[in-house]
């Protein structure tokens, strides 16, 4: 069986963007400091040049480009950060307000503990240095959805700072072979989410649903360390694998449980950065990646002709494919940040600084909850290349569709087939399936004990692997039959009757004289296309090897 | 009745001497009597009367819930009261009717009290007259008392035009005018730059402002989270400590309040001081300070000496940047705290719009008053980025000294300071215009918002009554949660001075029946 088609992080762009008139031989020197320019030299990933078209100014002008990322990840707990109301997605406008998230007067926020632990928990795995004491303070501005005024945030000392995320990148056209890097995590702090506004224009009306508001975010500032759209994405697929293993958010980005923007800037590689724009509604990571790559384009784009970069926010229009300039409603925005008064600093213990006889509900214990951290992404995926011989980049694809390493695991349970064949049949068969049927890994018509069975069908020889792709083929079809129901219903079974399948070859050598003189001169495609001939008469059920054993035997 | 003590009615309920129904509705009486004091915005009649049938079926079957049940209490009408509206005197929350108590409401009522109504304010506590509010001002009973009566300059013109009444102090100017002219026996007032203890010197009565952190918050709206503080008003000690008693704790709504479980309130009578240190602050005699309250400040001191307290000067260096700095803290807090009035989910929305801005902007302009304006300007001019170090910062700064000057005394083994209240007796209203509010408050605030800054208990005593028959409150000041300590030597001061009941016969007619029967001594300071 061949290879298996590895799918790409990024599904759109097949090229990456950092180095873009095709200096990609050059050693890199980066403005960033050189923690940064070291990283990024451990991947001399050729790129394609994308713009031949531009002449390159005199001296051989490079553009490199530096990408940032803020991403907003919904804390997954029952109630909002400092109120009591549930935390749902899809419940009516307004159900879900407390009097404190409507910002009732002499309300006040109570911390939940639920959240914080989402937050250390994030922070440990992303290797961030969590703070003993963090603060709250209060951001101000107005708009319809922010109810207070304010929102909460963690601006003068974060929960966690100074760690870092390691992710895959595929290296240039070579999909199958993968570069390591790693991004460097600025702070991690907790802070509450905001209402949505509807704008009826029509109307001239805004409608607002608070169910949101105060809702718990973990905001996660990257260093910027990244250079292109690739990057981005598969930083931010991995950071949606963590947060998922943790369980400290569902990071579904449809659902905007994971908000992404992107800091983008141009420079010449030894000059100073340029001016940067922020690119905001990122809500794929399909649009992240591309959103990303086009604005660095533009910047290019706007330079060369002799434009400027204006410090901006963009948006990106995915129908246009562009960014856009966002509507700047009030110019520079000052915050006028302020300590929350109303809230003690939140402190956190580890065992050696635990006081004696505190109850174990009343304070947060980081090093317990370090020993409770379930295994990261990246350790379940050199799990799977150590126990199963895969290859990395399987286990990238095995990780990086949802359920699809359950899945992956539930067939290896029930089987006796080598993991690589599972692993051909599960990243191949199945998931080529699912993506031609656009199904998630839970909407599978075909379960893992069913492909198990085929698989153990196929491991002992009784089905052809011909036969076995028909056999999963009826599967798909969801009609409740097993495996073996298949088989036998279809006659599939290889035949194991040996006298039978001479007759059927004796037989065919005496319908086809021709061939079989053609044979026995030498011609070695005459063999072939009388197994075939066998083979169509067994319908698909005996082993091509033994047929021809049996056909040579016979001509001899 | 309604002249005596919480205590002293409590006893008489539960001796069925008169029932809360009974009771209930000779407050309501005077209430309605006395309604051009201006005490209430909001008069909870039905409610109350409601409260006091179930408090009666409670007494005649022998379950009442304790001292409190069946007594009239009053409430600052910034604190949320489920059912009845709370406007902080403001335009902004007229008729905005919050759907949850304030802890310290629901305490009192989980008690048994009966919910009289929401007293007036300046607009949302900013203000040290009870003058500045959407209902207009507080006249201090005092005003007409016969004390004062007598001893007043006459000013026959004003008089006549009735315009020559004093201001009651503020900002909970209602709840001591309440309180003052017995139409309860107990008002929550707010405390956070001397608010509860200013008004409470200028009408004659106890103004208790506990420590920050030990009376819970949940439900008052804000004026600065970080000083503000729900203060206790009454006639006496004793009753001020039962309220706390009740009111004091850990509120799991309000992160800011202390874990550690509170003991029951219970203020022993001190016969001996000999052990007491009382610090004098000297930064604390100022200028502007009047003779008056200056002596009697003096021979309070005398007081507590020649009965053999340890009596010294004591220094608070940082005093004089204290008004300030409270300014700057106060204005951002503000500034901040203000933001949520948009007209959006409650409150006064204009009928501007254009957009969400033009409505926002309307909204706000119509619904606050010059006052609050002004402070929600200065305090976002010093939070801005450029301006944040140089003031907010700095102002933080300065606060942690203040709070330092007060712990450095108190480790130097003073137990209590004594200082004046406010600089003179209440004015008469016309006067106290002639300043702006700002003015205003940054003279009166003087002595009493450094507390607030340093989170310690405070309480304002009546000491005596002017020449001109007003009274002159002196302030207690305790270490941080040695409230009962602090009440303590309040009561010991308060059995000293025997400060006189406010004699309204004759000048209010119809009340006259209201306070027969009752013994009203007049002895001013032992000496």
């Amino acid at each position: 069986m061949a290879a298996p088609m590895l799918r790409r992080v990024g599904l759109g762009r097949l090229w990456g963007f950092a180095w873009v008139d095709g200096g990609s031989g050059h050693r890199r020197g980066s403005p960033n400091g050189s923690t940064s320019s070291r990283r990024r030299e451990q991947s001399s990933v050729a790129q394609q040049p994308l713009h031949t078209a531009q002449k390159p100014r005199k001296g051989g002008h490079k553009w490199a480009a530096v990408v940032g990322l803020e991403i907003h990840a919904q804390i997954s707990s029952n109630s909002k950060l400092f109120s009591g109301s549930q935390v749902s997605f899809m419940a009516p406008p307004n159900s879900l307000v407390s009097f404190f998230d409507a910002s009732l007067p002499g309300t006040l926020p109570v911390l939940n503990r639920r959240c914080v632990e989402a937050a250390v928990m994030t922070g440990l795995a992303l290797n961030c240095h969590i703070n003993k004491k963090s603060l709250f303070d209060r951001k101000h501005y107005f708009y319809s959805d922010l109810p207070a005024g304010y929102q909460i945030t963690q601006q003068r000392l974060p929960i966690a700072a100074n760690g870092s995320l390691t992710y895959g990148v595929f290296m240039g056209n070579k999909q199958s072979r993968m570069a390591t890097k790693t991004v460097r995590i600025r702070q991690i702090q907790l802070e509450q989410d905001s209402g949505k506004s509807l704008h009826d224009d029509l109307r001239s009306q805004t409608l607002i649903d608070l169910n949101r508001a105060g809702v718990g975010l973990l905001e996660v500032v990257l260093e910027p360390d990244l250079c292109c759209g690739e990057e981005a994405a598969a930083v931010i697929k991995e950071l949606q694998l963590i947060l998922q293993a943790l369980g400290t958010s569902q990071a579904n980005m449809a659902e905007g449980q994971l908000r992404v923007d992107a800091n983008i800037s141009v420079h010449h590689p030894g000059e100073p950065l340029g001016v940067r724009t922020e690119v905001k509604n990122l809500n794929s990571i399909r649009f992240l990646a591309k959103a990303i790559d086009h604005e660095i384009q533009r910047q290019i784009n706007e330079l060369e002709s002799g434009g400027e970069i204006l410090n901006e926010t963009r948006s990106f229009d995915c129908k246009l494919g562009c960014t856009v300039p966002m509507r700047d409603k009030e110019g520079k925005q000052d915050y006028r940040f302020m300590p929350e008064p109303n809230l003690p600093p939140l402190v956190l213990y580890d065992s050696a600084s635990l006081p004696a006889g505190t109850e174990s509900q009343q304070v947060i214990n980081i090093d317990q909850i370090r020993d409770a951290l379930p295994e990261l992404p990246s350790a379940t995926r050199e799990r799977l290349v150590r126990r199963y011989g895969m290859l990395p980049e399987h286990s990238f694809t095995l990780l990086n569709e949802v359920g699809l390493l359950q899945f992956f695991q539930n067939v290896m349970k029930e089987t006796r087939a080598e993991p690589k064949k599972v692993t051909s049949w599960v990243l191949n068969t199945l998931l080529g399936y699912l993506k031609h049927h656009n199904l998630a890994v839970s909407e599978s018509p075909v379960t893992s004990s069913a492909l198990a069975e085929l698989l153990d069908l196929l491991d002992s020889k009784a089905i052809s692997s011909a036969a076995a792709k028909q056999v999963f083929e009826e599967l798909w079809k969801g009609e409740a039959k097993s495996a073996a129901q298949v088989v036998s219903e279809k006659q599939l079974e290889l035949m194991q009757d040996r006298e039978a399948l001479e007759q059927l070859c004796q037989s065919t050598m005496e319908g086809h004289p021709q061939v079989v003189t053609d044979m026995k001169s030498g011609n070695p495609r005459a063999i072939n296309k009388l197994i075939g001939l066998v083979r169509k008469a067994t319908l698909n059920r005996a082993d091509p090897a033994e047929i021809k054993d049996i056909l040579e035997r016979l001509s001899s | 009745m309604l002249g005596r003590t919480l205590r002293e009615v409590s006893v008489a309920l539960k001796q069925g001497q008169i029932t809360p129904t009974e009771l209930c509705r000779k407050c309501l009486s005077l209430i309605q009597k006395t309604k051009f004091l201006n005490a209430y915005i909001t008069v909870s009649e039905e409610v109350a009367l409601k409260q006091a049938e179930e408090s009666e079926k409670r007494y005649k079957q022998g379950q009442s819930l304790g001292i409190l049940d069946g007594i009239p209490v009053a409430v600052k009408d910034n604190f949320s009261t489920s059912g009845i509206q709370t406007t902080c005197a403001s335009n902004m929350l007229k008729g905005y009717i919050p759907p949850f108590n304030a802890t310290v409401v629901q305490k009192l009522l989980d008690q048994g009290a009966l919910l009289m109504g929401k007293t007036n304010l300046d607009e949302f506590a900013m203000g040290s007259g009870s003058t500045d509010g959407a209902f207009g001002p507080v006249k201090n009973p005092w005003s007409y008392s016969k004390q004062y009566q007598e001893q007043r300059r006459p000013q026959s013109n004003r008089k006549r035009e009735g315009t020559d009444w004093l201001i009651a102090g503020g900002s909970s100017g209602g709840s001591a005018a309440a309180v003052s002219a017995f139409t309860c026996f107990a008002a929550l007032g707010s405390d956070t730059g001397g608010s509860t203890r200013n008004p409470a010197a200028h009408c004659g009565l106890v103004g208790f402002k506990p420590s920050y952190g030990l009376v819970s918050r949940h439900g008052l709206i804000p004026l600065v989270n970080s000083m503000d503080v729900p203060g206790i008003l009454t006639r006496c000690v004793d009753d001020t400590a039962i309220v706390l008693g009740v009111l004091a704790g850990h509120d799991p709504k309000d992160s800011t309040t202390v874990q550690d479980p509170v003991k029951p309130f219970t203020v022993p009578s001190l016969s001996d001081v000999s052990k007491l240190c009382i610090g004098i602050p000297k930064e604390y005699l100022v200028p502007e300070l009047s003779s008056e309250v200056r002596s009697l400040w003096s021979k309070a001191a005398d007081l507590f000496e020649s009965a053999g307290a340890k009596v010294i000067e004591v220094s608070l260096p940082h005093t004089s940047y204290s008004i300030v700095c409270y300014h700057v803290l106060c204005t951002a807090e503000v500034a901040s705290n203000m933001a949520r009035f948009d007209g959006l989910e409650y409150g006064h929305r204009c009928d501007v719009n254009m957009s969400t801005e033009a409505m926002y902007a309307a909204t706000r302009r119509e619904g606050f008053n010059d006052v609050v304006r002004g402070r929600i300007l200065s305090g976002n001019f010093f939070l801005l980025k450029e301006n944040y170090e140089n003031y907010f910062i700095k102002a933080q700064k300065v606060r942690r000294l203040i709070a330092n000057d007060f712990v450095n005394v108190f480790n130097s083994g003073v137990d209590i300071l004594l200082t004046p209240t406010t600089l003179s007796e209440a004015v008469p209203f016309l006067e106290f215009i002639k300043e702006d509010n700002r003015t205003r408050s940054a003279q009166d605030d003087i002595f009493t918002q450094a507390v607030n800054m340093a989170g310690l208990p405070a309480v304002s005593m009546p000491a005596a009554l002017s020449t001109q028959g007003l009274p002159i409150g002196l302030q207690f000041i305790g270490h941080a949660f040695c409230d009962q300590k602090l009440l303590t030597v309040a009561k010991w001061f308060e059995k000293q001075v025997q400060f006189p009941v406010l004699q309204l016969q004759g000048l209010m007619d119809d009340c006259s029946s209201v306070f027969e029967n009752e013994t009203l001594p007049s002895v001013s300071v032992k000496q």
